[in-house]
């Protein structure tokens, strides 16, 4: 279980971007991290990990304060028994896969855990290898299993799966939803990629210009369609074309000339030369290039 | 008789001051690397000063801070009992200072280069800074260090300006082989200015041979 608030300003591209999160995440859910480039994923989950300072904030996983800067408490990132993959793995290129996961080791830590995180990440033929002589899938189960050897209480995840083609992704969702069960953590995982977090994620959380501005199942936030765009423009009446059961108005909208349909009652309120506002409700407004310039 | 007194002097100078340069360095590169400090600047700046400094400039203040006439020099010689003027002691401090940029710079640069996600993982496996740094950090930048060592070593060889300052040439003391040279051209002696050249040439061009080797990758079956 935990409760995160995390206040920081942010140098974004665009300029200045202030992230402002407050959250509670239950233990051993799955979080989906969604969210434009640049809406502050990754400075989340590196506030989250203790390598990047909020300007105010409190964050307490199963009550133990791991920041509360009210209280002046800042715990390093070695002590806040949190695992994470980096984007780019962060591999120890000087030692072997089996040496990386032996030197995450905490001092006193039984080392069969090393051996069971080999078997269950299928790293075995490639414990005595090097990292830079893997594909990226392998590294990134190395990762995985580095991450793992503390046993974290939380699991943060920064897009671990976008270098990877379709095949190997589907494969290390599944190794993801294993670790994730087997080891009961509680995972935060970026991803750009719907129909990934529907498979894997328990909620997604939408990241917005630093702000979360939804958190829904996936499959409810993915299957609904976008909010209706409301457009309004004025219009002048040029005239009223009587129809069966209504009328024809004809509208000049700057050079064009326009027909909506009316009902008997609304037209009748209309004289030509007159303004009206035109609302529309649009679900689905797509722009194409003219063939013809007007 | 050729006497080889001067080159093994040198070459003890030259293997104590990278010696010693390798313990400093290490933790000064390392706070260039990573600190953030506002006046780190200042300190970069100092430490590339022999860079560019008269080796002359050095010797003579490095002359007036070690003179027992002086404050420095005085204090160093009763609490310590060291004289660091025309004294092989002084030349490895003079050295020190000289080849520092030697060493600090590829080190450095090799750790700026690395990317942070490395130092970045080891904190969050638990790490500490200690044991990032000899375990994670220095085994990836062996061919920094490499470098490093061996520039430093090969450039206290070379030294003159600060020696003469500050060593003089006193045989067996502070005659280092570049002084020796210069010794036996004033005193027209050709044959062992020729010998004690020659010896420097050859050495020094093996060992950045080695150096651009190595960083070329031509031993890497040897030393990955």
């Amino acid at each position: 279980m935990m409760d995160i608030f995390v206040e920081k300003t942010l140098r974004a591209p665009g300029g200045e971007l202030t992230l402002r999160v407050k959250e509670h995440l239950p233990a051993h859910q799955l979080v989906g991290l969604f969210g434009k480039s640049g809406a502050g994923k990754t400075s989340l989950l590196r506030t989250l990990a203790g390598l990047l300072q909020p300007e105010a904030g409190k964050i307490v996983v199963d009550g133990a304060t791991w920041l509360d800067t009210a209280a002046g408490i800042n715990r390093p990132p070695q002590e806040r028994q949190v695992g994470l993959v980096f984007q780019d793995y962060a591999l120890f290129p000087n030692m072997t896969v089996r040496e990386n996961l032996a030197f995450a080791l905490a001092r006193g830590q039984d080392p069969r855990i090393v051996t069971d995180l080999v078997e269950l990440c299928e790293l075995g033929n490639l414990q005595h290898q090097r990292p830079t002589h893997l594909s990226g899938g392998q590294q990134q189960r190395v990762a995985l299993a580095r991450a793992l050897v503390q046993r974290p209480r939380l699991l943060l995840l920064d897009e671990p799966l976008s270098a990877l083609d379709l095949e190997m992704r589907q494969k290390l969702q599944q190794y993801l939803l294993r670790v994730h069960r087997e080891y009961q953590l509680t995972t935060i995982l970026i991803s750009h990629d719907p129909a990934e977090l529907c498979q894997l994620a328990d909620t997604v959380w939408v990241l917005a210009d630093g702000k979360i501005i939804a958190r829904e199942r996936p499959l409810v936030y993915f299957a609904t369609p976008p909010p209706a765009v409301p457009w309004q423009l004025k219009g002048k009446i040029v005239t009223l074309v009587p129809q069966q059961n209504g009328a024809l108005v004809v509208m000049q909208l700057g050079d064009e000339q326009v027909q909506v349909w009316a009902n008997p009652a609304l037209a009748a309120t209309f004289t030509p030369g007159e303004w009206v506002d035109i609302h529309l409700e649009a679900q689905h407004i797509q722009l194409k290039k003219t063939d013809h310039q007007p | 008789m050729i006497d080889w007194t001067p080159l093994w002097l040198t070459f003890k100078l030259a293997a104590i001051t990278t010696l010693l340069l390798l313990l400093i360095s290490v933790p000064l590169a390392y706070w260039l690397a990573y600190s953030r400090r506002r006046w780190k600047p200042v300190v970069e700046t100092l430490v590339s000063m022999p860079l560019v400094l008269p080796p002359t400039v050095l010797g003579f203040y490095l002359l007036i801070a070690f003179s027992p006439a002086h404050t420095f020099g005085a204090w160093l010689d009763t609490w310590l009992g060291l004289r660091l003027v025309f004294s092989f002691e002084g030349l490895v401090v003079a050295s020190l200072l000289y080849s520092l940029p030697f060493m600090v710079h590829p080190i450095q640069a090799g750790l700026s280069n690395l990317p942070p996600s490395l130092r970045e993982a080891a904190y969050v496996l638990g790490k500490s800074p200690r044991t990032t740094l000899f375990r994670v950090l220095l085994p990836n930048i062996k061919p920094s260090l490499l470098t490093g060592i061996v520039l430093a070593f090969a450039h206290t060889i070379g030294e003159f300006g600060v020696v003469l300052m500050i060593g003089g040439n006193i045989p067996g003391q502070t005659k280092v082989a570049a002084i020796a040279v210069y010794d036996a051209v004033e005193s027209m002696n050709y044959p062992v200015a020729n010998t004690y050249s020659l010896v420097l040439f050859a050495l020094t061009f093996v060992i950045l041979l080695l150096v651009y080797l190595s960083n070329g990758g031509y031993f890497k079956s040897w030393w990955p």
